[in-house]
């Protein structure tokens, strides 16, 4: 997916007039920033956390990191269908924001829930299947930030792909975090789930596509080959 | 059967341990006041116009703790019938019409029928009492309810020896609540008590908070408090009560058996499958404020815990 995506953002930049990555970059820093500015400022006083703080703080950090994600995982599709191929210069952002509030998360149910008791942490991941999951995405999701920049993308070459393909499993554990601790009302989780199908779904209709493409080219090849020999 | 049985032992005729100190305590506040006037106010209760119940006898038995801020009991509420959000019962619920409200008593009583809000409360003395109280979601909340026993109610029904639970509904009209469109729980939402449970002095049958008549999203204009027993126990917004021999529905029992029991007693020692019950989040305690371990039974162990002795409440949750 991403080992051919640097010559064509060369080539798609180039073409457009204007570049409207260094339009959109600015805008997606403020956008994603914006939960994390909202929260600040209500805990220095404008503003109001509501009776439960910890429970916003943690939902909203929680369910901004989803978001992201979402986003996130939106960029191929979106570049594929509208051939917009400089949004994939925005994925990398994307993706770090996205853990960013994934560990404001995971900070803010450590700190102010658990208050660091590690041991207590240990019960809830041992225990707790939805914490299990949760802080499986978390770590999956750590390498992913690690190799994130363009020296890592070179070094590992075509395995930085195999590598970044966590994401999906991970967004998957993102939602079965998100359902296990709902009571009843499980459509918000519902949405997550149903949005994660579709992204994930055309991904795997398009890989489809594209091994009956290349099978056939195969097969064309091997065909004129064959003509070639009996040709001789 | 049932009916020959109680031709001969009558439970209506028991006296309440919560109806003999009722009447001392309504002596005692009557004296306290030295004013007759203001005692009857006390006395014959009803829904005041003004929304404010005025002076009420303090229970004594009140939790210490400092309570919640009104705004934190009137804005953080669990009430699916106007939405699933915490802050969606306060956004809808002024589509509840409160008035008139009646009652429905069926079942295994003698005197069952329809009675209005009025007749409910005439003959009660209503008290402030301020309560733990603790959701199944593991938060808590300290509130100052205004009511009265439920079993001091339950009497004047005259309930039938058949009469082993008491089941109660909570009100279901979509064109009020918008919340019963979606399928989140079986509708109506029902609860349900052991006769012992329903009895028990503690058992409040709530109208107001803080001094005032309940705003509709905490389940106005008449509720069940039972403050040893996790929040969704504490049905809202009652229109029926139906007394039974055998074990009734409960919403989140039908829901998810294997989570919301029965009895649903606060317990640390029993977590929900999902999550653990041993501590709970005090609301308007502030953002850096540890929880609190769970009590058992909410706290209210002294006084509840002979109801389940020899029951196993690993198994009985």
């Amino acid at each position: 997916m991403a080992q051919h995506t640097e010559s064509v953002i060369a080539a798609g930049g180039h073409r457009a007039a204007r570049n409207p990555v260094a339009i959109l970059k600015p805008i997606v820093w403020i956008a994603c920033l914006a939960p994390f500015a909202i929260i600040v400022a209500k805990i220095a006083g404008f503003g109001s956390l509501g009776p439960n703080p910890v429970e916003e703080v943690l939902h909203t950090m929680g369910k901004t990191s989803l978001n992201i994600l979402w986003v996130t995982l939106a960029v191929t599709p979106l570049r594929k269908l509208t051939k917009w191929n400089w949004l994939l210069r925005l994925r990398r952002l994307l993706g770090l924001f996205a853990f960013f509030y994934l560990v404001l998360h995971f900070l803010t149910y450590a700190a102010l829930d658990l208050r660091f008791d590690w041991s207590w942490l240990w019960t809830d991941i041992s225990e707790r299947p939805y914490i299990t999951v949760g802080m499986l995405a978390l770590v999956l999701m750590i390498p992913l930030a690690v190799t994130s920049t363009k020296g890592w993308q070179r070094r590992l070459g075509r395995r930085w792909t195999k590598l970044h393909r966590l994401v999906y499993p991970i967004a998957i554990l993102g939602v079965v975090h998100f359902w296990w601790q709902v009571k009843a009302d499980i459509l918000q989780p519902l949405i997550y789930a149903v949005l994660l199908a579709l992204l994930l779904g055309y991904r795997l209709v398009d890989w489809r596509a594209r091994e009956r493409r290349s099978r056939a080219a195969r097969r064309d090849a091997a065909q004129r080959r064959g003509g070639q020999a009996v040709g001789r | 059967m049932a009916r020959r049985r109680t031709e001969r032992i009558k439970p209506s005729e028991i006296t309440s341990e919560s109806a003999f100190f009722n009447r001392r305590e309504v002596v005692r506040s009557a004296v306290a006041l030295g004013l007759l006037p203001a005692a009857s106010k006390a006395l014959g209760a009803a829904m005041p116009p003004d929304g404010d119940f005025g002076e009420l006898a303090k229970w004594p038995g009140s939790v210490e703790e400092e309570p919640n801020a009104f705004e934190d009991i009137t804005t953080y509420n669990n009430f699916y019938e106007f939405g699933t959000g915490k802050g969606d019962p306060a956004r809808n619920a002024h589509t509840l019409e409160t008035s008139p409200w009646s009652v429905e008593v069926t079942g295994e009583a003698e005197k069952t029928g329809t009675y209005t809000l009025e007749d409910i409360l005439k003959p009660h003395t209503l008290e402030d009492r301020v309560y733990r109280f603790r959701c199944v979601e593991a938060w808590s909340m300290i509130v100052p309810w205004v009511g009265f026993p439920l079993g001091d109610l339950l009497k004047r029904f005259a309930p039938l020896a058949g009469a082993r639970y008491v089941q109660f509904f909570t009100l279901n009209d979509p064109s009020q609540m918008p919340g019963l469109r979606y399928p989140v729980l079986e509708w109506p939402y029902r609860e349900g008590l052991t006769m012992a449970e329903a009895m028990h002095p503690l058992t409040l049958l709530t109208v107001g908070v803080y001094g005032k008549v309940l705003p509709n999203q905490n389940g106005a204009p008449l509720r069940l408090i039972v403050p040893w027993k996790y929040g969704f126990k504490s049905i809202k917004s009652i229109v029926r009560i139906h007394f039974t021999e055998t074990q009734p529905k409960c919403s989140w029992n039908m829901a998810a058996p294997q989570e919301y029991g029965f009895y649903s007693n606060v317990n640390p020692n029993v977590d929900h499958p999902r999550w653990s019950q041993a501590t709970e989040r005090r609301l308007g305690a502030g953002l850096f404020s540890p929880r609190v371990p769970t009590l058992m039974f909410n706290g209210y162990a002294d006084e509840v815990a002979d109801l389940y002795r020899g029951l196993d409440l690993v198994k009985n949750y």
